[in-house]
């Protein structure tokens, strides 16, 4: 098995790399040249000589505080510590002499004296900067009688007060005070990577404890958010992994790409065998930067939870229990039912939904499936119910859907809006990031109904928080523009050069017209009007402004007209094609651009390229050797409606539970019942499945190989870390009932997958594993005029040519509070859990959140007499559910808010069929409740439970 | 699809381009509906203003004319 960390280096260089003018210094003879700024650390580093070191690492600034790095200088006194020296022009350093060789053993010798010598059976032995360290530097012998120390449990037999037991709270790592060597990396990476303040040194001296918060606190009940910065920066045994305890140093190790957000960032996978000890996150990776999440880090273990599915099942109807069958015959079944339908009830009666969690390869070839074997456009996929409204707004404004920047270009971000969008939660190691910029001085405006984190939080505080009520958007944001305008802080001279001077003239006078004026809105919004004006002066005038924006954004009737509102307000404010500006989409799942890239809309092929044009047409039907349809196919709302009818009977769902995830469960369910065969292929009998016909299991993204498209369009590799438990990949499942359909598709590997995308899609012509490889990502387009990618987009010019400005008429949503439900419900979701949970559910992670909360601000609940944790009913138009109140001032009166993680809270009964114009973008964000005491689940959660159990009967085997 | 829903739908299509300046209104709402509506959601769309097409913009109306004729 090929290590893929070869080609690359992985030394911890001391102290993070600078940019500036070339220095050029001598070490140890050798001439090396470094940007200004570097260390003397650093620099021998790049020179190929380690300085020994314990407090320095390469992800946190220079601390110089373990004496370790000491080196001498020429024309300079004493022995300066090489981290926190900055290098000189013709700079002289030695760091081996008889000098620093005596102090460093001499440090090493006071170190090893307050530590226990249990090497042997210490869970990092092997994998210790200590150790190393003790060698490096030839420590033989520790003079130092044994003391007062930190680490005996007992002596002379009385307790030792000093001693601190291990505190295992956490369930992903243990704290182990007594290997502390106290070099502060922990609490630093807290603070400077993770920017969550949870770690502290407590006491002086000999004293010194690292302390997770106040003193009664453990690492569960502090602000910790498990995202493992600190275990990865333990140079000790102190922070150490359960499952390296557990099962011991890895041995080898698979550089690969996380599953969960859009963030996409790069992790290794450490195993020994094929069994996984734990994910680190790489410090190479572009999207991350050696950063990771609780959720990528630590919760893996649904890959091996009982409760996967690992052979196939069918069944007649979805009132039998699930029969254990060969593949063939599950194939087999599938196939002769699909065609049954197709030759009933037309060609137009099957459809597909591909997976945003699955491979670029994988999904390619699910759409493949519906266009080349069905050959219909019914496909779609879960960027239907979250970005949607993103492709069709920036596809209308820029010319292409796609977010403008990479991740690093929040570096250069000057204010920052962040709209519907909980990057704390939601995409963490982004947040970090962001975090990291707003307290180096970046300004923020938050527009959310909710006062998220971003806030307020530790050394983090928004200058602007403009709290709309649910449905208002388009109003603050047409708002915002009117005050650029009419102010006259919009960049002229970019629009002229950059614009459609035409239509930025109507816009302009439609802006400025004074019914759009804060004042003139604020009843409407719920934002007060001189809050407004002081945010819209704020971005336009304060340097690199970017827009960062998620599903509050997107999920709404007007979802696609707030995105074009976005796209103008950069436009006006001159903030695009460069670093540290742009209009960033913050996407939901790992792949969801990825999907949408590869042709999974109905009325798309690959590329963003309609289906009516028959030059595009031509390119796949050569490839493919079929006649491709020329209609726009059913996206999934009205792929429920249609099986509702009576016109589309059959569904292959790769990866995704429409029934828990999609608006309006009762409506799915209808719909799903209503089709004659259901196909889930996916790790676990997921809710949808409790209407499935067959199931096909599916693959985790450890067992296969392939490639995920981040939020900024980045591609990266996803590698096969083991072998699939269920036998097959999914792109091996989906060809196979490709062909046992007649389709005879012969791949034998997802590079052949990606050559045929690259063959076929203009912005894909340059992408090959081997440059994936090579460059480690690569962000499209990636073609002959971009050879290798594209970090910034419209540098030059738009996509489109002039950037478009488009009017946006704010349009009230029909959803409207009145006397039967004067609540308005938004939903969202939480750092610990992943959407549907159908993963995370699997893991620990549970420890952090193991029921969704319906959060109420006080005054609405004490006008119920509802209490913190008491049962409630969540009523809607379209149903009703109970869970329990979390009490709290996060959520304005008139709000309430819930996440959708666990299936039996069943929080989308009571959202509707309401849904963006553009795109059909349900309007999740937006429904009018009522609460109302109740003494627990309802009637419909308790049968639907019953019939969830019933469901997932599978036949003993004969 | 159920009449209100078809109807709502096709409205707030209408409302989004009759906001828009210039007077294409009807031809951008007939392009909408022909790139995005599957062709029987076009053809619910045509039956339901054979029958009366009670509740519909008159602008999704005028659009209906225009939109490419669904394939069956």
């Amino acid at each position: 098995m090929k290590d893929f960390i070869i080609p690359w280096n992985d030394t911890d260089m001391g102290t993070p790399a600078k940019t500036g003018a070339p220095v050029t210094l001598t070490i140890d003879g050798f001439e090396v040249t470094v940007p200004e700024g570097t260390s003397v650390m650093r620099a021998a580093s790049e020179a190929g000589i380690q300085v020994p070191k314990l407090c320095a690492t390469d992800s946190l600034e220079a601390f110089g505080s373990c004496r370790l790095c000491v080196v001498e200088i020429e024309g300079r006194r004493g022995t300066p510590s090489s981290c926190t020296t900055p290098v000189t022009e013709g700079m002289v350093v030695r760091t081996q002499s008889k000098k620093v060789q005596k102090i460093r053993r001499g440090v090493m010798e006071l170190y090893i004296s307050d530590h226990p010598l249990d090497c042997l059976t210490c869970a990092a032995n092997g994998d210790c900067e200590l150790q190393d360290m003790a060698g490096a530097v030839g420590l033989r012998d520790v003079r130092y009688a044994a003391g007062e120390n930190h680490f005996e449990v007992r002596q002379n037999g009385e307790e030792n007060p000093r001693y601190i037991a291990k505190d295992t709270s956490n369930p992903y790592f243990a704290y182990d005070p007594s290997k502390c060597i106290v070099c502060s990396r922990c609490v630093r990476a807290c603070e400077e990577v993770q920017g969550t303040f949870a770690l502290t040194i407590e006491g002086r001296g000999f004293d010194s404890r690292v302390s997770p918060g106040a003193a009664d606190d453990d690492f569960l009940t502090s602000d910790c958010v498990s995202c493992g910065a600190c275990v990865q920066a333990c140079p000790t045994g102190t922070l150490q992994e359960k499952s390296v305890i557990e099962l011991g140093t890895p041995s080898r190790s698979v550089v690969t790409t996380c599953a969960y957000c859009g963030v996409g960032c790069s992790f290794k996978a450490e195993l020994n065998g094929d069994e996984l000890v734990r994910m680190v996150p790489w410090k190479h990776g572009k999207a991350n930067r050696g950063h990771s999440c609780v959720k990528g880090r630590f919760a893996w273990g649904y890959a091996h939870h009982q409760d996967r599915i690992l052979n196939p099942m069918i069944r007649d109807s979805i009132d039998q229990p699930w029969r254990e069958v060969s593949w063939d015959e599950a194939l087999g079944f599938a196939a002769a039912r699909l065609k049954g339908i197709q030759e009933k009830h037309g060609r137009r009666s099957l459809g597909v939904i591909t997976s945003s969690r699955c491979t670029n390869e994988e999904t390619f070839l699910v759409q493949k499936l519906a266009r080349a074997v069905f050959l219909n456009n019914n496909t779609d996929t879960c960027a239907r119910v979250c970005h949607s409204p993103t492709g069709y707004g920036l596809g209308q404004t820029f010319g292409t859907s796609a977010g403008t920047q990479d991740f690093d270009s929040v570096e250069h971000t000057d204010v920052v809006i962040v709209m519907g969008a909980n990057p704390t939660d939601a995409h963490p190691v982004f947040g970090s990031r962001l975090k990291k910029r707003l307290r180096e001085g970046a300004k923020l405006i938050v527009i959310d109904p909710r006062r998220i984190d971003l806030v307020k939080s530790s050394h983090v505080e928004a200058a602007h928080h403009l709290p709309l009520k649910p449905g208002t958007n388009v109003a603050v944001i047409t708002a915002m523009a009117h005050v650029i305008v009419t102010e006259g802080l919009a960049d002229e001279a970019f629009i002229r050069d950059r614009c459609d001077w035409n239509e930025y003239a109507e816009y302009a006078e439609f802006v400025a017209d004074p019914r759009h004026s804060p004042e003139a809105t604020e009843a409407l919004t719920g934002v007060p009007a001189e809050a407004l004006r002081a945010a819209a002066r704020t971005f336009a005038t304060g340097g690199n402004g970017a827009i960062y924006y998620g599903l509050g954004v997107t999920e709404h009737s007007q979802g696609s007209t707030t995105v074009m509102g976005i796209a103008n307000l950069a436009m006006l404010t001159g903030n695009i094609g460069r670093p540290g500006v742009g209009v960033n989409p913050l996407r939901g799942q790992n792949n969801v651009q990825g999907s949408c890239d590869m042709g999974s809309f109905p009325h798309e092929l690959p590329g963003y390229r309609h289906v009516k044009n028959a030059d595009v047409r031509e390119v796949f039907e050569r490839a493919w050797g079929v006649e491709i349809d020329p209609e726009p196919g059913l996206r999934i709302p009205n792929m429920l409606d249609a099986a509702v009818d009576g016109t589309f009977k059959g569904l292959y769902v790769q990866g995704e539970d429409i029934l828990q995830s999609d608006p309006d469960t009762r409506h799915v369910a209808a719909g799903l019942a209503a089709m004659e065969c259901v196909i889930v292929h996916d790790l676990f009998l997921n809710e949808t499945a409790n209407y499935a016909h067959v199931f096909l299991p599916g693959s985790t993204f450890l067992e296969k190989d392939g490639t995920f498209t981040n939020a900024e369009r980045r591609i990266n590799m996803v590698r096969e870390v083991m072998k699939p438990l269920n036998g097959y990949a999914d792109w091996e499942v989906t060809q196979a009932l490709a062909n046992a359909m007649g389709a005879n598709w012969t791949y034998s590997h997802p590079r052949e997958i990606m050559a045929e995308i690259a063959a076929t899609t203009p912005s894909f012509a340059g992408v090959t594993y081997d440059l994936i490889t090579e460059k480690g990502s690569v962000q499209w387009p990636c073609n002959e005029a971009h050879p290798e990618g594209t970090p910034l987009m419209h540098v030059d010019e738009f996509m489109r040519g002039k950037g478009r400005f488009i009017v946006t008429e704010y349009v009230a949503t029909d959803e409207k509070t009145g006397p039967r439900f004067p609540l308005l419900l938004t939903t969202g979701r939480i750092l610990s859990q992943y959407n549907v949970g159908a993963q995370t559910r699997r893991t620990d992670n549970n420890v952090w959140h193991d029921e969704d909360m319906l959060e109420i601000h006080p005054h609405d609940a004490e006008q119920r007499g509802v209490k913190d944790g008491d049962w409630v009913k969540l009523a809607s138009r379209s149903g009703e559910t109970a869970l329990r109140a979390r009490i709290t001032e996060r959520v304005s009166p008139g709000v309430v808010y819930t996440t959708f993680h666990h299936p039996d809270t069943q929080a989308n009964v009571v959202t509707t069929d309401y849904s963006d114009w553009a795109t059909n973008c349900p309007e999740y964000k937006v429904t009018a409740v009522q609460v109302m005491p109740s003494n627990g689940p309802t009637d419909w959660q308790e049968h639907y439970n019953e019939l969830a159990a019933r469901s997932r009967r599978i036949e003993a085997a004969e | 699809m159920s009449p209100d829903k078809m109807v709502h739908m096709a409205n707030q299509i209408a409302t989004f381009f009759k906001s828009q300046p210039g007077d294409e209104a009807a031809d951008r709402v007939a392009a909408h509906l022909s790139d995005f509506w599957e062709p029987r959601m076009r053809r619910q769309l045509l039956d339901f203003i054979a029958a009366d097409g009670a509740g519909l913009d008159p602008l999704v109306i005028e659009a209906a004319k225009r939109m490419n004729a669904p394939a069956d």
